[in-house]
């Protein structure tokens, strides 16, 4: 549960594409063991808040800084290695190779092994390689993809590829899991193991930022959510409160349909 | 894991490992019963398999398509010829040139990959096209004003691998067997190609030999996972030029002379297809593609002018023209048939496995 202790803190993030401002002035903080979920409506700026924090993007302003140190001009492997893991939105695993082996290549990061290592399998390699192989096993089991281990990534069901980029995401390592709508296409069954796999990930010591669009698991889950609209926050507390927030509503339904809200109460 | 061949028991194993092993020792003596030619035939078939695997490193295992690869060979080569012939007076000893050979490569490779490196497919095979281009040309300007690489007249003389006063290039009898300088560069190319036989084995499936087939796969999510993109294509590049620096040596010590004229762009081609046909990504998948590719072309140069004399009572064809017609037509086969290459490597073969068997 949440510690009081401010993992991820974000301030005045601003992101602009050509003549659209996809972020502006995007200030927030993630505490140690929570759960924080960041909704909105398409196109209000989630994703890519997402791909500014991990690297992918540069930001045009504002710093975050991850577990008391600065995250500025880092590359993205270099953000994975200081612990922020990550999921994608329209999946991104690697599609030829079996699931064992995505998992094995999330292992990168915390592993040493060089190419004269690797062509001389000197005893450390190898206790490196059968570590690393253990630990895919054990988080494919961890996810609950286990059974699928040496099949192509690419041929497991829709849900289980979500819950394989999990598992490749854990065995990084992570401080911070950020999963971009990791319940998208799952029919109500895999919502609730999902539901119970972010539980558990929590429980474990991983924090999770959640972007979902799923509200029935966003309410449940979350600890706090942010509410972001045309790239500003909107709004950000405990997911009932905002639930409530009449400029959330709003951002949801459109300007029209509150006024008609209101009027009939 | 990954077995390239179907090696169900040790036992199996070992005993395919030495009959392997005795027939590539045996090899030579019944080539050279046929004729000499055969064994020189040979020894440029092992360099091209050398070739098919440092290529491999690049297209198959990361998946960057690389067009101007006979550039390291040519780089290799002249790093020999320059210090190992009369030309600039130089006769340092072959086991000191060839790691030469293979670090100035290597610099090539690193040449290459670093302006490169957010390029991929098409755009990447034109610069590297480029690239390969480049280094043949200079190789035939580099005559004025200062003769470095003698122009399109190339390097003659060069020096044959000799260890004190055990040349490569003399016949020898021993033990009632004649070791002509062919069959001893035989044996030191076939120790060779299965020292990298295994060193690309041990890189596929490590850490290493994964990331790459992470980037090759998604190169955005490969970074996600921390795997520092850059540096991976940079080192397979630099290792599968640093591969054809060392073949490139060893040919320009067998052939004794080499010129710009050998290191052209068909011969990129070449070692493209050879790594193709074979199989992308699955080492022995590799090797067989470039010793059928090298082999063939051969055969046919061999059989199609006498066989017409049989058949007809004289030569209706030129046997250049069928013979390359020939080739082409089997390649055109073999693509329509086994897509994939003679050898799929274990990932693709999983892959029509599956397809075969639709699953929920």
């Amino acid at each position: 549960m949440a510690t009081g202790q401010t993992l991820l803190a974000a301030t005045g993030i601003a992101k602009r594409f050509g003549g659209v401002q996809a972020l502006s002035d995007v200030s927030f903080h993630i505490e140690q063991g929570e759960i924080y979920g960041l909704i909105g409506p398409n196109g209000a700026g989630k994703t890519s808040l997402f791909n500014v924090l991990t690297g992918i993007y540069e930001a045009d302003g504002g710093t975050f800084t991850f577990a008391g140190a600065p995250l500025a001009n880092l590359k993205p492997h270099q953000i994975a290695e200081r612990g922020i893991a990550r999921t994608f939105q329209n999946i991104r695993l690697f599609a030829n190779l079996s699931a064992l082996e995505n998992v094995m290549i999330g292992r990168h990061v915390r592993t040493h092994a060089t190419v004269l290592g690797a062509v001389f399998r000197g005893p450390r390699t190898l206790a490196e390689e059968k570590g690393i192989e253990r630990r895919a096993y054990e988080l494919l089991d961890y996810v609950g993809v286990q059974k699928r281990a040496n099949d192509l990534a690419k041929h497991l069901a829709y849900g289980d590829q979500r819950r394989l980029e999990i598992a490749r995401a854990l065995a990084t390592e992570p401080k911070l899991l950020a999963l971009d709508e990791p319940a998208a296409g799952m029919n109500a069954t895999e919502t609730a193991d999902l539901r119970r796999l972010l539980e558990r990930i929590r429980h474990d010591g991983t924090t999770i930022l959640l972007i979902e669009h799923d509200m029935k698991l966003v309410m449940n889950v979350c600890d706090r959510v942010m509410v972001l609209d045309y790239g500003k926050k909107i709004a950000e507390g405990p997911a009932a409160l905002v639930q409530k927030d009449e400029k959330v509503v709003a951002a949801y339904l459109g300007g029209e349909v509150t006024l008609n809200l209101k009027g009939t109460g | 894991m990954r077995a390239p061949l179907d090696m169900k028991s040790p036992a199996i194993a070992r005993i395919t490992i030495v009959v392997v092993a005795l027939a590539l020792a045996v090899l030579p003596f019944a080539l050279a019963g046929i004729g000499t030619a055969w064994v020189r035939i040979t020894n440029l078939a092992i360099l091209f398999v050398l070739l098919s695997l440092g290529l491999n490193i690049v297209v198959g295992f990361a998946g960057l398509l690389d067009l101007g690869y006979i550039a390291f060979y040519a780089v290799g080569a002249y790093v020999y010829a320059l210090l190992a012939s009369p030309h600039f007076n130089l006769h340092l000893p072959f086991w000191v040139i060839l790691p030469i050979g293979a670090i100035v490569a290597c610099m090539f490779g690193v040449l290459l990959g670093t302006p490169t490196l957010k390029l991929r497919g098409d755009y990447l095979a034109i610069v590297t096209l480029g690239f390969g281009e480049i280094i043949r040309i200079f190789l035939n300007n580099l005559s004025q004003p200062v003769n470095i690489t003698n122009g399109p007249q190339g390097i003659t003389l060069i020096d044959p691998f000799r260890i004190g006063s055990f040349s490569f290039a003399q016949s020898e009898t021993f033990a009632g067997l004649t070791f002509s300088g062919p069959i001893k560069y035989y044996y030191f190319l076939v120790i060779v190609m299965v020292l990298i036989i295994g060193l690309n084995l041990r890189l596929q499936n490590s850490r290493i030999g994964r990331a790459w087939e992470a980037i090759r796969e998604d190169e955005i999510a490969a970074r996600a996972m921390g795997i520092n993109t850059r540096n991976m294509k940079l080192l397979a590049f630099a290792m599968g030029a640093s591969f054809g620096g060392v073949a490139g040596g060893m040919f320009s010590a067998i052939q004794g002379f080499i010129s710009p004229e050998s290191f052209v762009l068909v011969e990129s081609i070449n070692v493209l297809a050879m790594v193709v046909l074979g199989g992308m990504g699955n080492v022995f998948g590799v090797v067989l593609g470039a010793i059928l590719l090298s082999f063939t072309p051969e055969v046919l140069r061999y059989t199609v002018g006498p066989i017409q004399h049989q058949l007809f009572g004289r030569t209706l064809l030129d046997p250049e023209v069928i013979r390359m017609l020939l080739f082409g037509f089997a390649l055109v086969l073999m693509m329509l048939f086994r897509p994939a290459g003679i050898l799929p490597s274990a990932l693709r073969k999983r892959e029509l496995e599956s397809n075969r068997v639709p699953q929920a």
